[in-house]
């Protein structure tokens, strides 16, 4: 299962991007294991919309497939600066590219993020689970 | 340990994702679940289901034993057909709901779901004892390839010499398939028209590689075959059947046979539930959301009452929206009702079952 060495992950199995970012805005969104675990993703619902404020380690969404639902939970604290549209109206997207179009969400950074695991790290949890 | 099905390496070999059901380890879903659902509905699916359990019940006992044994009428079943039935506690409860295929005027064999497979052995041991009959557990020797679809017939026949147009549902017949001898049944679970062919442990690699060969079949796993037996409407054990449900609140009480000549486990406390209005019943529920009912979830009255449970449900494929089986307490007022989903209240329309019928 691809894990993409530049990405950081939450144990929650989301990914984050653009830790980097010079305007402090990072990319959410969930791991090809999570998508691939789920199923096919048929719905996609996120409590908090643009403007809105999410806490590290809170769930503020949920995501159904064809088999199951779980919580999306934030892997960052920020102000949500944008939600993916295209995967709330066509969900299946983040089982086709997790890592790319299948982004669901951007924050604005209000605190320097915490535990989150390199792609090794990661890797070696979902080997493990 | 989870056991493995003969099929095993070819599932690895063709990338499935694999769960732990019913004590084996098998193939959730090859690429796309809904993709597969769709090419049973369209074309032909190809289903490993070796966890299943065959048991034989043989001799010249055989049929009163099944009779008394079991809630159907066996005995007067034709030699090669077959026969939806279930197994009950003395209680009237569930213990598994079975087919049973009658192969020979001694020799019937019962298929039971895997998780009750050692149960449904044991209580036929037992059952049987009074009679000239013997009981054996051959899940072992057996594994079950399952074609369903409506190009099943047109595929088979392209590897046996068997009457395939002769066989009529819920009947069965022995033959050769793809050079291996087979039981060839036309049962199956999933609404479509099809077969399941029962073959010795050492023949299933081989001839499923036949059959996935053919071009428009596709290789299909559990959670194809779980959405498929619920759009057309059937149970399946430990969701919509347990031990605390009745054939009745299910639904199937035509398959309890009270007017049979003898007497069988269960018959007193069924009789008695035929006689009074079950106080719930198993319907069908459509979303009206994107939202699925799932297994667990109460369901609620317009006032917010809970009058009932979600036993299945999924997103489905073929009606585009989330459909599901559930049971809900008698005399409640079917407009209006909702499941909640997480806290949040669904609506959701009351409906017959089953949600699809073949035409």
């Amino acid at each position: 299962m691809s894990v993409p060495e530049q990405l950081r992950y939450s144990e929650e199995h989301e990914w984050v991007s653009g830790l980097d970012n010079e305007d402090g805005i990072v990319t959410v969104g969930i791991t090809a294991h999570a998508a691939d675990a789920l199923g096919e993703i048929v719905f996609i619902e996120l409590q908090a919309g643009e403007g809105d404020t999410v806490e590290a380690g809170e769930p503020c969404g949920e995501v159904e497939s064809t088999k199951s639902v779980s919580d999306i939970y934030s892997p960052v604290s920020g102000e949500i600066t944008a939600v993916n549209a295209a995967v709330i109206d066509e969900p299946k997207v983040i089982n086709d590219d997790p890592y790319g179009e299948g982004w669901i969400f951007k924050v604005r950074l209000s605190e320097e993020p915490g535990d989150l695991l390199d792609a090794t790290a990661y890797s070696k949890l979902i080997e493990e689970s | 340990m989870s056991k493995k099905t003969p099929l095993y390496d070819v599932h690895v070999e063709l990338g499935a994702t694999l769960v732990d059901f019913a004590g084996y380890r098998m193939p959730l879903r090859y690429q796309s679940e809904t993709a597969e659902h769709r090419a049973v509905r369209t074309a032909a699916g190809l289903f490993d289901l070796s966890h299943m359990g065959e048991i034989f019940v043989s001799g010249p006992g055989a049929a009163a034993a099944l009779d008394y044994a079991l809630v159907g009428n066996l005995s007067p079943m034709a030699v090669g057909k077959a026969r939806y039935t279930m197994i009950c506690a003395p209680d009237g409860g569930v213990l598994d709901d079975l087919i049973v295929y009658r192969l020979a005027a001694e020799t019937f064999m019962v298929v039971a779901n895997a998780a009750n497979a050692a149960t449904v052995h044991g209580e036929l041991v037992e059952r049987a004892a009074g009679f000239e009959a013997a009981v054996e557990d051959r899940s072992a020797s057996y594994a079950l390839i399952a074609l369903q679809g409506p190009d099943s017939q047109d595929i088979l026949s392209r590897f046996t010499e068997a009457p395939l147009p002769d066989l009529r549902y819920y009947a069965v017949m022995a033959g050769e398939v793809a050079g291996v001898d087979a039981l060839i049944a036309r049962t199956g679970y999933t609404g479509e028209d099809g077969f399941e062919l029962f073959v010795s442990v050492g023949d299933a690699v081989p001839l499923w590689k036949e059959l996935a060969g053919v071009e428009g079949v596709t290789p299909a796993g559990l959670s194809a075959r779980d959405t498929l037996r619920l759009e057309a409407g059937m149970p399946l054990y430990g969701n919509e059947l347990t031990t605390e449900t009745t054939p009745y609140e299910a639904g199937l009480g035509r398959v309890v046979k009270l007017d049979k000549k003898v007497d069988f486990v269960g018959k007193a406390a069924l009789a008695a539930q035929a006689q009074t209005p079950p106080g719930r019943r198993l319907v069908g529920l459509v979303a009206h959301g994107r939202r699925a009912p799932r297994k667990g979830y109460p369901v609620v009255g317009s006032d917010g009452t809970p009058c009932g449970v979600v036993t299945s449900g999924a997103p489905s494929p073929t009606l585009g929206r989330p459909i599901a089986m559930a049971y809900v307490d008698s005399g409640v007022a079917e407009s209006g009702l909702a499941v909640d989903v997480r806290g949040r209240r669904e609506p959701v329309d009351v409906v017959a079952l089953p949600f699809y019928k073949r035409s």
